[in-house]
């Protein structure tokens, strides 16, 4: 490699200082970090809901912070992901590789049908389009007693062991649970540092940062986006499986504007667009909401209004503000 | 450099009838015209004469609701805008349109990228060292070689002027449109730009749009005139000055 292609920088924005080196190895700081997670953290299952959540919003952040646009949708990708996995353990019989593969190609898939149909609009009116669609998706799958078990919830996907080339590992046991989850999100964000370092990556903050000169220097915007939401649905569906093995139930609420409404909260609270913002957002919400909801009944005004404070003061969220910080 | 009209593949450009209207309201009418290969254009006129929509319908940013559009022998009515980007047009804009947050050098390798790769997914950017090592060539011709690592927005508006340029460049295009390149400059901007376009003329076809026309009678081969959304007058700089019609209309107008 040229002198000039060693120093440029696997993103483009400017930036300096010790930023570079942690960009650099962003994927395997955030694998080292999940790794001891558990030994910090007591309550295995609340550190699994981390993950999962991280991960949820890893791929919500692709199009929120990266591409730029706001969807209020981004349930029925979680959502379609939980229920097409539990659905091949449920009715299908599936191995649990399987189901998960299931609930990846689902996330994916209902984000092309909602991503065909919303991509064009922009601002407000995607986040409308986005989160009608996702009510459409809700009532779709409220609707479909016999596959989802309606307003009870997809019950009964119990995966006791996991068979892994012969060896059979026990899923029941919590810390192994947590393990084995923890492959799969922290393949996800090896997957997406690789992408945002991509050539298309590239593309996605362009189309973020000028629509106009994107699509005057040669760029599909429209595509651009659409192939960037349908990228998110497949982390998402990646996430809605692991939460689907992980409760054993999928809840019909998968699906409520609430948990669209939950990761636009976690992203921000992170750090929109930035690489460890959704994690870090997903494990200081969550852990908030455990403390506070331990001494409290009203836990969620006053989770809400730590929320508005930092939106307030922090607008750049945790992360993003340790960035703007580190470049005075 | 001079054009050689006439023969048919000596046109790059032509556009037959076209015209423009926003709800009611006639943009652009009726404009019928063809490009020398090779040539340098100009199209000048008073503000809200048409001229950016006129760009705007040559480089596809979006359609003429009349008329048609042909490049390089072929009609291109309608095309996305990102088809005419690979065709070979490339343009800047006349209220400066650069990628804010990102470098200055990632600007112009992002606009290079757009021949070579746009959709992988896969491979590392920094691995495409060519399209690195055109962008620090381009950042060079257009004198931002010593802010390459700035964000661009901020870049003075001179610099961002001329990033501008180095943007439309990276599209390699064989159509150059420039959409008022000196706007808001310094006399001493203007010229070194100046220079700069009658230099990039000399591998290329140049259209520029400009409504002061002291600036590029020297460098024009040929220069329209647009008024009210209609073609007013045409012909060789020399031609133009002495039309009546736009001696009309640029009478008393002062030059600024
Ligand atoms: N998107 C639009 N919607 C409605 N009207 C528009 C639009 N774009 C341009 N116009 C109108 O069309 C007319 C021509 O505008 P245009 O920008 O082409 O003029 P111009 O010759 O480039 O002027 P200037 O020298 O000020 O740049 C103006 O009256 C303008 O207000
Ligand atoms: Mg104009």
């Amino acid at each position: 490699m040229t002198e000039t292609a060693r120093s440029i920088k696997q993103s483009g924005v400017a930036t300096g200082g010790w930023y570079q080196f942690v960009t650099r190895h962003r994927a395997s700081i955030v694998a080292a970090v999940i790794l001891v997670f558990p030994l910090v953290m007591p309550f295995t299952a609340l550190a699994v809901n981390i993950l999962i959540y991280g991960l949820y919003a890893l791929g919500f952040n692709l199009v929120f912070g990266y591409l730029g646009l706001l969807s209020f949708g981004h349930a029925a990708l979680f959502g379609t992901g939980a229920y097409l996995c539990g659905i091949s353990i449920v009715h299908f019989g599936w191995p649990w590789y399987a189901a998960i593969a299931a609930g990846v190609a689902g996330g994916l898939l209902m984000a092309l049908l909602i991503g065909v149909l919303a991509i064009r609009t922009r601002g407000i009116y995607f986040a409308m389009v986005t989160m009608a669609l996702s009510q459409c998706v809700y009532y779709l799958f409220y609707q479909a007693v016999d596959l989802t078990g309606g307003e009870n919830g997809l019950r009964g996907i119990n995966v006791r062991t996991i068979d892994l080339f012969g060896l059979q590992i026990d899923f029941i046991n919590p810390m192994i649970r947590y393990y084995v989850i923890a492959a799969f999100v922290i393949a996800a964000f090896f997957v997406m540092s690789r992408i945002l370092a991509s050539p298309f990556g590239a593309v996605i903050e362009a189309v973020r940062e000028n629509e106009m000169r994107a699509r005057a220097s040669g760029y599909d915007v429209t595509l651009t986006r659409l192939l960037t939401f349908v990228l998110s649905g497949a982390f998402c569906g990646l996430a809605g499986a692991l939460q689907a093995l992980h409760l054993s139930i999928v809840p019909i609420e998968i699906l409520h504007y609430e948990t669209s409404g939950l990761v636009v909260m976690i992203a921000l609270l992170g750090g929109m667009g930035t690489f460890f913002g959704p994690m870090i957002g997903a494990a200081v919400f969550l852990v908030l909401e455990n403390v506070v909801s331990v001494w409290t009944v009203h836990w969620q005004l006053i989770v809400g209004g730590i929320f508005i404070a930092c939106v307030l003061f922090f607008p750049a969220g945790i992360w993003g503000t340790l960035i703007a910080r580190s470049r005075r | 450099m001079t054009a050689t009209a006439g023969q048919a593949n000596e046109i790059i450009l032509r556009t037959r009838g076209v015209g423009k209207t926003f709800g009611k309201f006639v943009a652009l009418n009726n404009i019928s015209a063809e490009f020398s290969r090779g040539a340098v254009t100009s199209i000048i006129g008073p503000n809200g004469a048409g001229k950016s929509t006129y760009f705007n319908l040559l480089c596809g940013a979006f359609p003429p609701t009349k008329g048609s559009i042909e490049f390089d022998g072929r009609d291109v009515t309608g095309l996305p805008q990102h088809r005419f980007a690979h065709m070979g047009i490339a343009k800047s804009f006349q209220i400066t349109s650069v990628f804010p947050q990102l470098t200055t050098r990632e600007n112009i390798r992002v606009g290079l990228q757009a021949l070579v790769s746009r959709y992988d997914i896969w491979r590392p950017r920094a691995r495409l060292t060519e399209l690195i090592e055109r962008a620090d060539e381009l950042l060079a011709l257009v004198g931002l070689w010593e802010s390459r690592e700035r964000a661009a927005k901020t870049l003075a508006h001179g610099e961002q002027r001329a990033l501008e340029i180095g943007m439309a460049l990276a599209s390699q295009p064989r159509l150059l449109l420039l959409d008022e390149p000196t706007a808001g400059m310094s006399p001493e901007e203007t010229r070194t730009m100046m220079d700069l376009i009658v230099k990039l003329a000399r591998e290329r076809t140049v259209i520029l749009v400009e409504h002061k026309m002291k600036l590029v009678l020297g460098i024009s081969d040929r220069i329209l005139v647009l008024h009210h959304g209609e073609l007013l007058a045409e012909g060789t700089p020399q031609e133009v000055r002495q039309n009546e019609a736009v001696k009309r209309v640029y009478l008393g107008q002062r030059e600024h």
